[in-house]
């Protein structure tokens, strides 16, 4: 996907620019073509791309880095969902312990501690290596510098240093896989990862990934901030900014503040390993509860490291695709602010059993005003879309199906954050299916709606509408499949993190790996429409959906300086009612008439 | 897409600093500088976020065993942690000076003020690892389960030696970096690079040279002088 060497590509610079833009304005004609031009032969091509400063190519790169971790992440867990296709109480290692077909077990315990390693290894691969830097690094690098106007990131070259740093970081995880895994779970706790002889080196090579990886998200999310602040283009107030910008904006400012925590949470865990310092051994006296306020103090925010992008795609998606302008701009971009400010003060609600009374008290009480902001924007949205226009392209299908699927995992947040029902749900299924419907149903969801938003965009080509549907409803109806049966199977008391379970359980597991199964599918469909769509997808328009925020005054794909000239904003990110769209047939997205917004009163 | 060149540019003659255009995507000098400063000023965030957690682990143990911090704190030479401290000091209004002496042009103090620091750094480190680290652990005042000190006290001295050494070294770490990277702008000086119209590199690093200054002024009264 990275080295096309068709002409079309190349052709369709300049294409639909406003008139008069391709000639002379330009002092530069070499930049003034596609991102995608290959630069002379293949290994220049190569070459090219691997020394990129440009944040197109940047942000390509980090595409196709967190698609192959989904991947990774994604069989781990189909073999995580077939292992529990039968209980496997009494014929491990005979008949129904999947896992057993490929690694030879001998009891119980062993066939458990490969399931244990299959777990975690999904669980840290999806979370460290997809999710934590999915639409920021990939989707947030290449539309961030164009929706406010800028040429690039402000550092390109720490760009670029981050995307290395990613990948030596993914080289370590990928290591301890290679050399047996963890079974610690993608939390990393005391004293299963201090105490426990085995695996020494593994761990080791997991927790340095993860702190590698940190210093990769600190610097994308630096350089975000710093972007923001300074290189708006002319004419763009920080409140003419699109709410994608304000969502990636609030993260950065996560990543910058969170995440240094973690690194030095993973720092001494290595030195625990290593030289047994005791900090978090109980055996030496250390505290394993203060790992998991370390962990937490992290990996709290770092949900909303996930969250808030995902929601910023949504805010673009429904005033673009239903023709409206976005009901509440303020709310909507105050509201991913005060979601990043509360996401420091609710850690402790990951360890209510292990708390005080009053600690818990304060925690659940806290956790409760999270849900305030976040329905703030769910109730914008919903009014954004009364009215609207709505076209039931595949991105608008998905981001319908995030206010479903996300809303179905923040409400369950809610039991969750309440102290007498946690006690029964936690460490349950229950908590498991919470955080796959915020997680996948929200952000996954999320990043397959802003892919198909801006495929065009960014490819220059479009995808096939049809195929795209049909993996949508596979998508969601596996989804759903997969983890509402689990909220039940949590309610009853499954246990997570169980290779084996009572025999009561084993329709709903049974439901759920189906569910699994239609999902893979739904992917894999998604997966050959893009393919398709690169290798014979018809070329982009340049606007396709009517949009009105920068991205869709440049060609697409952009050309690699961005602009062809410095873009100057005259209008609100959505002012649908007022403004044309650039660069699009007018009639196809015709201005609604004014008298019918006042309809006389009969 | 940047524009740094060391050869001047055909019939360009002026010095490096003059001729220096900023990058691309950023409309003048001024606005390059301006987003450096606020990027090295976020990086300090993480820094002091970091080091948060080491305080914090810090205050825990102290509660837990106040025996043990006591007893550890006991073993170090304040004269030593007092004379580091100085040196960082001396280092910091050293590196101070040096951007004040980019900003005027006096490029031999700038590249003497620079030298300083770096052998300021220097004798930070041969302090902290010859004359501290050394003596301590060969008399097995080290670390977690490497700890074989035989007239320990208290049975959570190691973890004392834990905290201690944590800190301190990722601390030392800093300081080396920062060694590095003075290095860098020494060099550069010395081709020219700095004067009053560029000195983006120099205000950052200096930026960075005095947070880690200002985590040792922590570290020293809680690990040194504290009982
Ligand atoms: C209204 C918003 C939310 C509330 C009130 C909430 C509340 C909670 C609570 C109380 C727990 C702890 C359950 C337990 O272990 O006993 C939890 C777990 C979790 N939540 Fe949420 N949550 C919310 C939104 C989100 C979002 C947006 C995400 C991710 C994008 C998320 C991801 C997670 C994860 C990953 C866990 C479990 C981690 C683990 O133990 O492995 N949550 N949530
Ligand atoms: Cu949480």
């Amino acid at each position: 996907m990275t080295t096309t060497n068709d002409p079309d590509m190349i052709a369709n610079e300049g294409h639909g620019a406003s008139p008069g833009a391709s000639n002379g304005a330009l002092h530069d004609a070499h930049h003034d073509v596609s991102y995608l031009t290959p630069k002379g032969g293949f290994w220049a091509t190569v070459w090219d791309w691997a020394t990129t400063i440009d944040h197109e190519k940047i942000g390509v790169m980090y595409l196709c880095a967190i698609l192959f971790m989904f991947f990774l992440g994604g069989m781990l867990a189909l073999l995580i969902r077939l292992e529990l296709w039968v209980p496997n109480t009494v014929i491990i290692g005979v008949e129904g312990d999947f896992l057993g077909r490929f690694i030879k077990h001998d009891s119980l315990a062993e066939a458990g501690n490969t399931f244990n390693r299959v777990m975690t290894l999904h669980g840290a691969i999806m979370v460290f290596l997809f999710i934590i830097p999915s639409i920021p690094a990939a989707l947030g690098n290449f539309f961030l510098p164009l929706m406010i106007g800028a040429k690039d990131v402000a550092f390109p070259r720490l760009n670029l240093l981050s995307w290395y740093i990613y990948v030596f970081g993914a080289i370590f995880a990928v290591s301890a896989i290679l050399l047996g895994g963890v079974d610690t779970g993608w939390t990393f706790y005391t004293p299963y990862s201090s105490a426990v002889a085995a695996d020494h080196a593994n761990i080791v090579l997991m927790v340095l990934g993860v702190f590698i990886l940190g210093f990769s998200s600190i610097f994308t999310g630096l350089n975000f901030v710093v972007t923001v602040h300074k290189l708006r283009c002319p004419g763009m107030g920080w409140f003419d900014m699109p709410l994608f910008v304000w969502a990636i904006y609030a993260t950065a400012i996560i990543q910058v503040l969170a995440t240094p925590v973690i690194g030095i949470t993973t720092l001494l865990l290595v030195f625990e390993r290593l030289f047994g310092i005791g900090i978090f051994d109980p055996n030496l006296g250390g505290d394993p509860v203060l790992f998991q306020h370390f962990f937490w103090f992290y990996s709290h925010p770092v949900v909303y490291i996930m969250i808030l992008p995902a929601m910023g795609i949504i805010s673009e998606v429904i005033p673009i695709h239903s023709r409206k302008r976005i009901f509440g701009y303020r709310a909507i971009a105050f509201s991913s602010l005060a979601i990043a400010a509360i996401a420091f003060l609710v850690w402790g609600h990951h360890l209510f059993a292990a708390e005080g009374p009053l600690v818990a008290v304060l925690f659940s009480a806290l956790t409760f005003l999270v849900a305030i902001p976040t329905a703030v924007k769910v109730f914008n949205w919903i009014s954004t879309l009364y009215k609207g226009s709505i076209r039931l392209d595949t991105a608008m299908l998905y981001t319908l199906a995030f206010l479903w699927t996300f809303s179905v995992g923040g409400l369950t947040g809610l039991p969750l954050a309440t102290l007498a029902t946690n006690l029964q749900l936690h460490d349950t299924y229950f908590v498991v299916a919470h955080f796959h419907y915020t997680m996948f149903g929200g952000t996954v969801i999320a990043l397959l709606s802003g892919l198909h938003h801006w495929w065009g965009k960014m490819f220059g080509r479009e995808y096939a509408e049809r195929p795209a549907q049909i993996g949508f409803w596979l998508v969601f109806i596996g989804f759903n499949l997969t983890f509402l049966t689990q909220f039940i199977l949590g309610i009853h008391g499954m246990p997570r993190r169980y290779a084996s379970y009572v025999p009561e359980f084993q329709q709903l597991h049974q439901i759920s790996t189906i569910g699994s199964v239609i999902l893979a599918s739904g992917f894999l469909l998604h997966l050959l429409v893009f393919v398709h769509s690169l290798v014979a997808g018809p070329k982009a328009k340049p606007n396709k959906w009517g949009g009105l925020t920068l991205e869709w005054e440049t060609s697409s794909p952009p050309i690699e300086h961005n602009f062809h000239h410095e873009p100057l904003v005259k209008h609100g990110p959505y002012d649908f009612d007022d403004f044309v769209p650039p660069q699009c047939d007018p009639d196809e997205f015709a201005r609604p008439d004014p008298p019918q917004e006042h309809p006389p009163t009969p | 897409m940047s524009s740094i060149t060391s050869t001047p540019a055909s019939g360009d003659t002026r010095p490096y600093h003059e001729r220096y255009k900023p990058a691309d995507h950023f409309r003048s000098r001024d606005d390059e500088f301006d987003a450096v400063k606020f990027g090295v000023w976020l990086l300090l965030a993480t820094e002091v976020l970091l080091f948060a957690g080491l305080f914090c682990a810090y205050a825990v143990f102290r509660m837990l065993y106040p025996e043990a911090f006591a007893n550890g704190s006991h073993h170090l030479n304040w004269k030593l942690g007092a004379a580091n401290t100085v040196i960082l000091l001396l280092s910091s209004f050293t590196i101070a000076t040096s951007i004040h002496n980019a900003q005027k042009g006096q490029i031999g103090w700038l590249k003497f003020n620079l030298a300083f620091t770096v052998l300021c750094g220097a004798a930070f480190l041969v302090i902290k690892g010859v004359f501290e680290y050394y003596p301590k652990l060969s008399a097995g005042k080290a670390p977690g389960i490497f700890f074989s000190y035989p007239f320990a006290t208290d049975p959570y001295e190691p973890i004392w030696w834990g905290i201690y050494y944590c800190a301190t070294g990722v601390h030392a770490t800093h300081v080396f970096v920062g060694i590095c990277l003075i290095t860098w702008l020494f060099i550069r000086a010395h081709k020219g690079h700095f004067g009053p119209t560029h000195y983006n590199a120099v205000e950052g690093v200096g930026l960075y040279w005095h947070i880690v200054d200002v985590i040792w002024i922590f570290l020293f009264p809680l690990l040194y002088l504290i009982h």
